[in-house]
Formats: structure tokens, C-alpha cells, sequence
């Protein structure tokens, strides 16, 4: 596939979005749990919810290059009931007005307890649209997956492993971003999200890891012999049908050499997880390292997203082999 | 449940492109605007097609085959392209099962293209929709037409008749054939007919008659160059 940088950053910048959103709403859980200390409402959590806000709109506002009638879009959330995309069309805006929310209790200082847990512990508004907007962020991760992990052709992608590492590596880069932005606006929470950013970063390697092994030895279902029917050995293209090459050509080829596609490989790996791992470990001392971390790992995730897409082979392509 | 389709005879076609030509004259100039083209006369000529003729040779030298393989929309009976729409612009129809694009709200995010095995949607540059065969809807329920015509453009133009249009679950219909990619469960309604053995069926002495008389005098059945032969002397 030729990857689209409208949804390289689509599914990067909303992906570091939820992965903030869920960070700040973790350290006010702890904090409720009175695990780490309180943070001010307004210059934390509010500036924190605008900030992954912020991601959001900047994600939401690449899908639309990806349309060829953006001013159309409100059309895609009607086919929910069937389509991955639609609902992923519905999760977005739900999920970006439920931060919102939750910006907002935090900025007007919505505090005044609706119940009491057993222990005493005042539940207010924020923890509510909180936890409905974590809600919201997990279905948000799973749309954005399923778009791609439930195309059956598109082998690279069916598997539950998109729908793992598209939430690991979301969490990651919000973890990292949290732990930036902590540094800046609450420095003790600094180390506890990097902490949480280390182990979610060596999940996401674990998953990415898991999946590149299992790319690398998959069967294509198809072949150029069930593409046209014709069971013989040996089987060549020797024109397509266009000459100067066609949508199909555009849209499912990424024409990069191979020794292009070796090197980005260990490239996203090193700059995704390795180097965001020593940084993280090195901002527990040094904090100015924290937004350091995070922008070389989401580089490193436009390259991951990148090979992804790239990798995948479309059966299509069987029909596409040479123009002549 | 009528499945209008088409049955493509691939030891009939001659890959003569007619009913790609026949195809884009039709549907270019249609209502529903242009498949357009970019750069038609320069190089790198591209545009939008619903229908394309394929070659692939089969075998090694000498021993090979030239395939023709004609392309298009398969409208298949359970379409991967269809519940991935997102705005429901892609449709089946449940009276004729023709797949169809709603350009009007069409929102060219390509989805359908990727769900699609088969490379038979391309989103047409100019229009920025996704569009594909429509089976000549507007042909074959033309009211206009003369009754001969309503046929799809490619079917009509085909020269050797290598295109078949009909009902695929007309019990009485005498054609079938076998599935583009089966392994993925799509039940395409396009069939295609395979290549058949073609082999010499003229015998020897069919060539060389037993019983040419010249024989007995035992010279060659067949004159030098430089003699007259039978073609000269006589007009058969």
C-alpha cells in the first residue's frame, strides 16, 4: 500500500492524544487513591485536557486531506452499524467533546461530590466524565485499529495485533508526552509518568516486535494463478491494461526500493523505543530530556506508521505486476 | 434472486480492447460526468477505466500461451467493498445485485478500494469519487434504446463474442465457469471460461495425398521449385 500521510498523522497525533488524556486521568485516579499528591485543577489538569486537545484537533484535521470531498465527511458517520471507519468517524468527535468535558470541569472547578465511595472518598464530576471519556478513548483506539485490522485481504493487518500495538503505541507516545508535560506543569508527577512511559514503550515493542516476526512469515493467500484462474507454474505479466499507470498502481504500490524498506525497519525500531527507553530513564534525573523523548518518538512513529502501511501487500497487486 | 452478470470467455477473446474503448465512450458520456483522463495525450497517459484488458503469457519459451484477461467490477455476491463504506454511497442492489457508487455521496476516502481484492474501484482524479462498472445500468433498463441495444457497451462491442450478459442464477442459462480468487469467499458474479487445449487436428496425409499417383512412379509427391506446379497449369 502507498502509505498517506494524512493518516500517518491522523492515526499518530489522536493516537498521542488518548494516550494523554488517559496519563492525566491515571494521575488524578492515583491521586483520589491519595497515591501521589493532588494537582491543581486549572494549570494541570485543564491545561493538560486543551494540550491532548490540541493532538486531537491537529489529527482530526489531517484526515480531511485524506478526502476527496472533505466538506462531505459528516456523511461517513451514517453506515455505524457496518462500517469500522464510520464508527471511527463517531469515536473521534465523541471522544475530543468528552475531554472537552472534562477540561472544563477541571477549569470551572466542578468539584462538589455527587457520592461517597465506602472509604469516604468524594467521587466529583471530573472522575465521572473522566472515566467516561477513558471509555470513550479505548473504543477510539479499537475503531482506529479495526479500519485496518478488519481488512481480510490485507493480511500484514488482520490480526489482533493492530488493534494491540495501535493502543500500545498510542498509550506510549501519551505516556511520554504526559511525562514532558508534567515536567513543565507538575514536576513530581514527571517520574511516575515516565515510569508508566518505559513499561508501556516496551509493550509496544513487545507487540510491534511480535507482529514484524509474524509479517515476515506470512503465506499470501492469493496468487497471480487464483488472481486469473489459470493453474500453471509459471505465470507472467505482460501488460496491465494502462500504460502510464492507473489508480491501482497509485494506491497500492508504496515504489520504494527494498534496501529502502531494510532500513526503515530498524530505524523506526531504534527511534520509536530504544531511544525513547534511554531517555526516559535518563529524564527520571533530567527532565529537560522528557520532550526530548517524546519527539523523537513520534518521528519515530511516522516511520513506524509509514512501514506499516508499506508493508502490507495487497492481492490487487497481483493484477499490477508490469506496465507495458 | 436475480444476479445480472458477465461470463467472459477467455479462449475467446482476442484482447482487442474494444469493449474497453466501447466501455469508456459509453460511460464518459454519461449523466453521471466523465471518467476522466490525465495528461491523454502526453506522457504518462492515466485515467479512469471500468473495464481493462490484462495479458499475461502463460508458459516458457517456446511453450507459451498469451492470456488475454479482460477486467472489471465482479460485482460479487457478498462485496467486501460494500459494508465498509463508511457513508453507504456503496450499495448492492437487492433487484439485479449490481454493486453500485452513489457519486453524490461519495466522500473519496478510498476505503472501498482497499477492501476491494480485486483493483476493480479506481477513485477518478478529476471527480474525486470512487467509481467502478456499473454494468451499463443505464443501458440495460434504457427505455430509450432499441430493445437489440440494451445490453452493456462491452458486450456489445466485443467482435468475437467472447463477452456473455445475463441472469447467473438463471437455472436455464447454459453458461457458468470458475471464480476469480476464491480463497476469499466473495462469490464474484463475473465468471470467466478457461483457456481450452488447441491442438493441429490435420493428419499427415491429409497433407500429402496416400494415393498420389505420382508416387508409383517413384518421384516425389510434391515437385521441385523449379518445376511447374498444379496451381500453375490449372485453375483447380
Amino acid at each position: 500500500m502507498r502509505p498517506a500521510f494524512s493518516v500517518i498523522f491522523l492515526t499518530t497525533l489522536i493516537g498521542a492524544g488518548q494516550g494523554l488524556f488517559l496519563a492525566l486521568y491515571t494521575g488524578q485516579l492515583y491521586a483520589f487513591f491519595d497515591l501521589l499528591p493532588a494537582q491543581d485543577s486549572r494549570s494541570y489538569y485543564a491545561a493538560g485536557s486543551v494540550l491532548a486537545l490540541a493532538f486531537l484537533c491537529a489529527g482530526l484535521i489531517a484526515s480531511f486531506f485524506h478526502l476527496g470531498h472533505p466538506e462531505r465527511a459528516w456523511r461517513a458517520a451514517a453506515q455505524w452499524r457496518a462500517s469500522w471507519l464510520s464508527r471511527e468517524v463517531i469515536a473521534l468527535p465523541a471522544f475530543m467533546g468528552m475531554v472537552l468535558l472534562y477540561g472544563c470541569a477541571h477549569w470551572f472547578c466542578w468539584h462538589a461530590p455527587l457520592f461517597e465511595l465506602p472509604g469516604g472518598r468524594a467521587v466529583d464530576p471530573t472522575l465521572i466524565l473522566g472515566a467516561l471519556a477513558t471509555l470513550l478513548g479505548f473504543a477510539l483506539f479499537g475503531c482506529t485499529a479495526m479500519v485496518y485490522a478488519s481488512l481480510r485481504f490485507l493480511q500484514e493487518w488482520h490480526t489482533p495485533l493492530t488493534v494491540i500495538n495501535y493502543t500500545l503505541l498510542g498509550g506510549a507516545s501519551g505516556f511520554v508526552l504526559a511525562a514532558a508535560f508534567s515536567a513543565l506543569a507538575a514536576p513530581q508527577l514527571s517520574g511516575f509518568h515516565a515510569g508508566w512511559a518505559m513499561i508501556l514503550t516496551l509493550l509496544a515493542l513487545a507487540g510491534r516486535t511480535a507482529s514484524l516476526l509474524r509479517n515476515a512469515r506470512l503465506k499470501p493467500k492469493s496468487s497471480v494463478r487464483t488472481a486469473i484462474g489459470i493453474k500453471h507454474p509459471r505465470i507472467a505479466q505482460i501488460a496491465q491494461g494502462a500504460m502510464g499507470g492507473s489508480f491501482n498502481t497509485r494506491e497500492f504500490f508504496h515504489g520504494r526500493s527494498t534496501a529502502f524498506m531494510r532500513a526503515i525497519k530498524p530505524a523506526f525500531l531504534i527511534l520509536a523505543f530504544f531511544v525513547p527507553l534511554a531517555l526516559l530513564a535518563g529524564g527520571m534525573t533530567a527532565p529537560f530530556l522528557l520532550p526530548v523523548a517524546f519527539i523523537l518518538q513520534y518521528a519515530g512513529l511516522l516511520a513506524e506508521r509509514w512501514f506499516f502501511f508499506a508493508e502490507a501487500n495487497h492481492p490487487q497487486n497481483h493484477y499490477y505486476r508490469k506496465v507495458s | 434472486m436475480t444476479q445480472l452478470a458477465l461470463v467472459i470467455d477467455l479462449n475467446v477473446c482476442v484482447g482487442c480492447s474494444a469493449c474497453v474503448t466501447s466501455c469508456k465512450e459509453w460511460n464518459t458520456s454519461g449523466a453521471a460526468g466523465p471518467l476522466s483522463d490525465c495528461n491523454p495525450y502526453d506522457a504518462n497517459p492515466t485515467g479512469t477505466f471500468f473495464n481493462r484488458v490484462q495479458t499475461f503469457e502463460v508458459g516458457e519459451f517456446p511453450q507459451t500461451e498469451t492470456v488475454h484477461f479482460p477486467k472489471s467490477c465482479l460485482h460479487c455476491e457478498d462485496p467486501p467493498c460494500v459494508p465498509v463504506c463508511p457513508t453507504g454511497a456503496s450499495y448492492k442492489r437487492k433487484e439485479d445485485g449490481i454493486v453500485l457508487v452513489d457519486y453524490d455521496r461519495c466522500i473519496g476516502c478510498k476505503y472501498c478500494s482497499w477492501a476491494c481484492p480485486y483493483g476493480a474501484r479506481e477513485l477518478d482524479e478529476k471527480q474525486k469519487v470512487m467509481k467502478k462498472c456499473t454494468l451499463c445500468v443505464d443501458r440495460i433498463y434504457s427505455t430509450t434504446l432499441p430493445e437489440a441495444d440494451r445490453r452493456p457497451s462491452c458486450v456489445m462491442a466485443c467482435p468475437p463474442g467472447a463477452r456473455l450478459f445475463g441472469d447467473i442464477h438463471d437455472p436455464d442459462s447454459v453458461v457458468s465457469g470458475y471464480t476469480l480468487m476464491p480463497e476469499w469467499g466473495t462469490q464474484p458474479a463475473n465468471h470467466y471460461l478457461p483457456r481450452r487445449k488447441t491442438t493441429i487436428t490435420i493428419h499427415e496425409d491429409q497433407l500429402v495425398r496416400a494415393d498420389n499417383p505420382l508416387k508409383i512412379d517413384g518421384k516425389l509427391p510434391k515437385p521441385s521449385r523449379q518445376q511447374p506446379t498444379l496451381d500453375d497449369v490449372t485453375s483447380w
